[in-house]
């Protein structure tokens, strides 16, 4: 019995201390006096790694993910004589649900577990070290690029997403299924809010940006500095950051809503 | 100005895991001169290092570096005294994205406002004193071990500091290069007056150039002094580990409960 509550007691320790760790991990990020002139080249080629190179899996997934929401919605529509609101049915889904958090996951598989695994092995080989004792801060080097690169990405990607999944839900109801094009995007117009469906989309992907890439640096940072440590590290960053998205797009959207 | 760079006094480390690695131990190192620290591996010689160079921070007693209580420092000041520091570790540690050329340069991008032909010319310079200014143009992954430690000495002098801290520097490396590194070593500490701590189990390379040496074994130091003093020290525990004995003072087995109790315990699940 005291074994188990000894067990729970530095489990939760640990746990703790690894919050704690996060945490200030995220103010070193946060607040982080940046230089402009050193910070900026490193901040584009993130972009470039994390928001460029994820372009290909997002822009496929958005339109096939608009397109299977169209070929499901306009028959179930259709059912009930109403298959010209096919538009708003998929702008609203993608826009404010299916689009944030779509693409988090597919960034946390894509760019998040690429920045855990780069950072663990820079850890591993000594990159890091070597920073650190070359006078240069790590943080502000190597994590906080990637941080903000991630941040940075993660909205743009959302936009695109979004758009090509609309395209998508375009050519299957107008173009294959016959649908009107007049209907398909005045109805849309007429029921996707601004404020309310789009901008809090891209509220939602700002906190999901926020919240992966911090996983993703964190679990790097903190990886075991060996191959099997780096490739559990990896892992965590999938599962833990698309939780997070999961369990945030609740919250978010329980909020957004009005409910609390 | 204090005579020693670095005054390590009764201190005692300990890992998060609970494994103690040093228990009061006292070492200085005297300024301008090449100190050796040497030990069977698993003595936590590396960990010493980071100890100096205020990675790590003990659990008891202090490490002074150029007066200050590296430890106790804020990371700003930290950071200033690092400038002056340089480490060569024992996996080279070179940034895999950028090629040597650049990896020499980062240093001197980063803490200079030097313009890019000065920079050019530091790095070929340093380049050529390792022997490598051919290769400036290879990537890491390019390079054989020996080669990369080479680079890696390059950058750590990149910025003419005080002090250098070597991780093992001649493990791997071919007779030539191991002849021409010793030289190096020598070199930069005397032309330079680059004070010098070699971390090294490579008995006779070590004792060749060390000004000073300090043997390190089961969490202690087991002594110090000249490379000739310690050479007749006639202590057994010193002259096994400068002879390489197998038998003696100094076990060569990790701690473990008698081989006939591990065999009867049979197998744990």
């Amino acid at each position: 019995m005291i074994d188990r509550l000894v067990l729970t007691g530095q489990w939760g320790i640990h746990n703790l201390r690894h919050f704690g760790r996060a945490g200030i991990l995220f103010l070193r990020i946060l607040f982080g006096s940046p230089n402009l002139r050193r910070g900026f080249p490193l901040l584009v080629q993130q972009v470039y790694a994390e928001g460029v190179l994820s372009l290909l899996i997002i822009v496929v997934s958005g339109l096939f993910i608009g397109m299977v929401l169209a070929l499901q919605g306009y028959h179930t529509l259709a059912k009930f004589g109403a298959s010209q609101e096919l538009g708003p049915l998929v702008a609203l889904s993608v826009v404010r649900e299916l689009g944030p958090v779509v693409t988090a996951i597919l960034f946390a598989g894509r760019a998040g577990s690429a920045v855990t695994a780069e950072i663990g092995l820079m850890k591993a080989t000594e990159q890091l070290s070597s920073m650190e004792m070359m006078a240069v801060d790590p943080v502000r080097k190597v994590i906080s690029p990637r941080f903000w690169g991630g941040f940075i990405s993660m909205p743009l990607l959302v936009i695109i997403f979004n758009a090509t999944a609309i395209y998508g839900a375009y050519l299957v109801g107008v173009k294959w299924l016959g649908g009107d094009a007049g209907t398909f995007w005045s109805n849309m117009q007429s029921s996707v809010e601004f404020h309310g469906d789009v901008l809090n989309g891209i509220l939602k992907s700002i906190v999901f940006g926020i919240a992966v890439t911090w996983i993703a640096v964190f679990q790097g940072y903190t990886a075991v500095p060996t191959s099997a440590g780096i490739a559990s590290a990896t892992t965590r960053t999938v599962v833990y950051g698309s939780l997070a998205v999961l369990g945030l797009d609740f919250v978010l959207t329980a909020m957004m809503i009005g409910e609390w | 100005m204090s005579k020693n760079l670095v005054e390590i006094s009764n201190m005692s480390f300990q890992h998060e895991n609970g494994k103690i690695v040093f228990q009061d131990v006292d070492i200085v190192i005297p300024r301008g001169k090449i100190t050796a620290i040497m030990g069977p591996s698993g003595t936590g010689k590396t960990t010493l290092l980071r100890l100096i160079g205020g990675q790590l921070a003990p659990t008891k007693g202090e490490v002074k570096v150029a007066g200050e209580i590296i430890h106790e420092l804020s990371h700003t000041r930290l950071y200033q005294l690092r400038k002056r520091m340089g480490m060569l570790f024992q996996q080279g540690g070179l940034f895999t994205h950028m090629n040597v050329y650049q990896n020499v340069a980062f240093p001197l991008r980063e803490h200079t406002n030097l313009s890019e032909s000065m920079i050019h010319s530091l790095v070929l310079m340093k380049l050529q004193m390792v022997g490598l200014r051919g290769a400036a143009q290879l990537m890491p992954n390019e390079l054989s071990g020996g080669m990369a430690r080479r680079v890696a000495l390059a950058r750590a002098i990149a910025l003419d500091p005080d002090l250098i801290m070597y991780d093992e520097p001649f493990t791997g490396q071919d007779p030539i290069s191991m002849g021409v590194l010793v030289k190096l070593v020598k070199t930069l500490n005397q032309s330079l007056n680059i004070t010098s701590i070699i971390v090294s189990h490579d008995v006779q390379e070590t004792m060749r150039i060390a000004d000073y040496v300090y043997v390190i074994v089961n969490k202690k130091v087991l002594g110090h002094g000249t490379p000739d003093a310690i050479a007749k020290d006639n202590s057994r525990q010193m002259q096994q580990f400068i002879q390489g004995l197998p038998d003696g003072p100094v076990p060569f087995d990790y701690p473990a409960t008698p081989l006939v109790e591990d065999f009867l315990q049979g197998v744990e699940t």
